[in-house]
């Protein structure tokens, strides 16, 4: 999640400057939950419509949980060698690492967990507990909570709802203490997980028909939020490092077409849901294809080295 | 003298709202927002903040074929209602909860997937001159594969 605040006032950029530098926040962003009650003087008119023409923006990209849904929905088989190794959980000390990397478990933690590889699932979400400890946000994954994975191991549903709930609750106290760039850092390692899975599952001779290239493909509309996402914490050394890659990666995207038709929705009411309608035309060719997965690859190393 | 006594104050004041309202608006959407997902599986991202009577928030997400969504948008009661609209890379809006009796679900899918944006506005107070009352905002985003 990202949040910016764009604010006109002179008087109001003040106050809020005066109150970052107090709760020691960064200047020029809005972290979740950070605002609280403020008292404005009454008698000013545009502070007041200058505070109502604040605009925060959150840029969310696909959750891991989406992701893996949206690989085994395309039908693909799972391979667990494609999995980050949970051996190498001992490698990562700096918080660049343990953000990118509680991202990509929480990835992993969610195809274990679709594709039903129970033996496993357990041992990734202490691979994710680990790094979220070493992250400081403690109780997120605590004892009672492996103990409920343990207990529903063979229900999906509620193993899906332990994963989301102790996602929501590590990105929700990252941001909540002022700690954004760690956040974006998680959603990142979750994001290229879920893309370096997808790519490296694609079988060529197939390629045409493979609904798993859409997917791929349709991961184009998100890498402009990745990168709104990253450019929100800018300044931060480790998200320096990571736009430059993203960058990178967005240049092969760039080569990646897609044009759609006008949206129409139709609402159905036996069903009370709206369908979306609109024809959609694409094209990658394969060696874009192999250029992509050769680059996400190369970052995900990075990531998990 | 005054203010260098003032200062830490205020300060301290600030750190200790700042945590306790995050920490309150978390607890929100958890309790309040995340129910309204009913059957949907809740994608585990969090998107919360606590905004002003009048105030606007955006949101970009991509949504894809293939699955069923439900978006969860929740407002504190001492808000006014919350409105939201859905619309395309073209501003075409696609759906607003306004013409829903300000309804705090939407469910849709999609035939091809799609860049959205939610535009989420607090209603403004119909008494401008008093202090805008602000408040947890939520929005969730539950998904199922489609049938």
């Amino acid at each position: 999640m990202n949040k910016k605040t764009e604010i006109g006032s002179g008087i109001l950029i003040w106050v809020l400057l005066l109150a970052g530098i107090l709760s020691g926040c960064k200047g020029g962003k809005k972290p979740a939950g950070e605002e609280t009650q403020i008292t404005v003087p009454t008698e000013n008119a545009a502070v007041i419509e200058d505070f109502k023409k604040a605009k925060t923006i959150f840029n969310a990209l696909p959750s891991p949980l989406e992701s893996a849904m949206l690989v085994k929905s395309s039908g693909s088989k799972f391979d667990v060698a494609l999995l980050n190794p949970i051996g190498n959980d001992n490698k990562y000390v700096t918080n660049k690492s343990m953000a990118l990397n509680l991202g990509i478990y929480t990835c992993d933690l969610s195809f274990t967990s679709l594709y039903e590889k129970t033996q496993l699932i357990i041992d990734y979400m202490n691979s994710a507990k680990k790094m979220a400890d070493g992250l400081g946000i403690l109780k997120v994954i605590d004892q009672p909570t492996i103990d409920r994975l343990e207990e529903n191991i063979n229900n999906s549903e509620i193993v899906m709802e332990i994963i989301s709930d102790t996602y929501m609750n590590s990105n929700s106290y990252l941001e909540e203490n002022g700690q954004s760039a760690i956040s974006t850092m998680v959603l990142t390692g979750g994001w290229f997980e879920g893309l370096y899975i997808s790519t490296q599952l694609i079988d060529f001779k197939n390629f045409n028909d493979n609904k798993l290239v859409g997917k791929i493909i349709d991961q184009k509309l998100s890498i402009d939020i990745l990168l709104n996402l990253l450019e929100s914490n800018k300044g931060n050394p480790s998200i320096d490092e990571i736009i430059l890659q993203v960058q990178k990666l967005k240049v092969i995207f760039d080569k990646v077409t897609i044009t759609s038709s006008q949206i129409k929705p139709e609402y159905d009411k036996a069903s009370n849901s709206t369908m979306l309608k609109s024809d959609v035309k694409t094209n990658m060719t394969p060696e874009v294809f192999r250029e992509l997965t050769a680059a996400v690859a190369e970052i995900r190393s990075s990531f998990v080295k | 003298m005054r203010i260098t006594r003032i200062i830490p104050i205020l300060a301290f004041f600030m750190i200790v709202t700042t945590f306790s309202a995050g920490a309150q608006c978390k607890a929100f959407a958890k309790k309040v927002c995340l129910p309204e997902l009913g059957a949907y599986t809740h994608d585990g991202n969090y998107h919360a903040a606590v905004l002003v009577e009048g105030e606007e928030a955006e949101l970009y997400k991509t949504f894809y074929s293939d699955m069923d969504y439900r978006i969860a948008i929740c407002g504190e009661e001492k808000l006014p209602v919350v409105e939201f609209k859905i619309i395309d890379a073209n501003k075409n809006v696609l759906y607003s909860n306004k013409d829903a009796n300000f309804a705090k679900t939407w469910d849709f899918k999609l035939q091809a997937s799609q860049q959205l944006k939610l535009i989420i506005r607090v209603a403004p107070s119909d008494k401008p001159s008093e202090t805008p009352a602000s408040g947890c905002v939520s929005i969730m985003f539950g998904f199922k594969v489609k049938k």
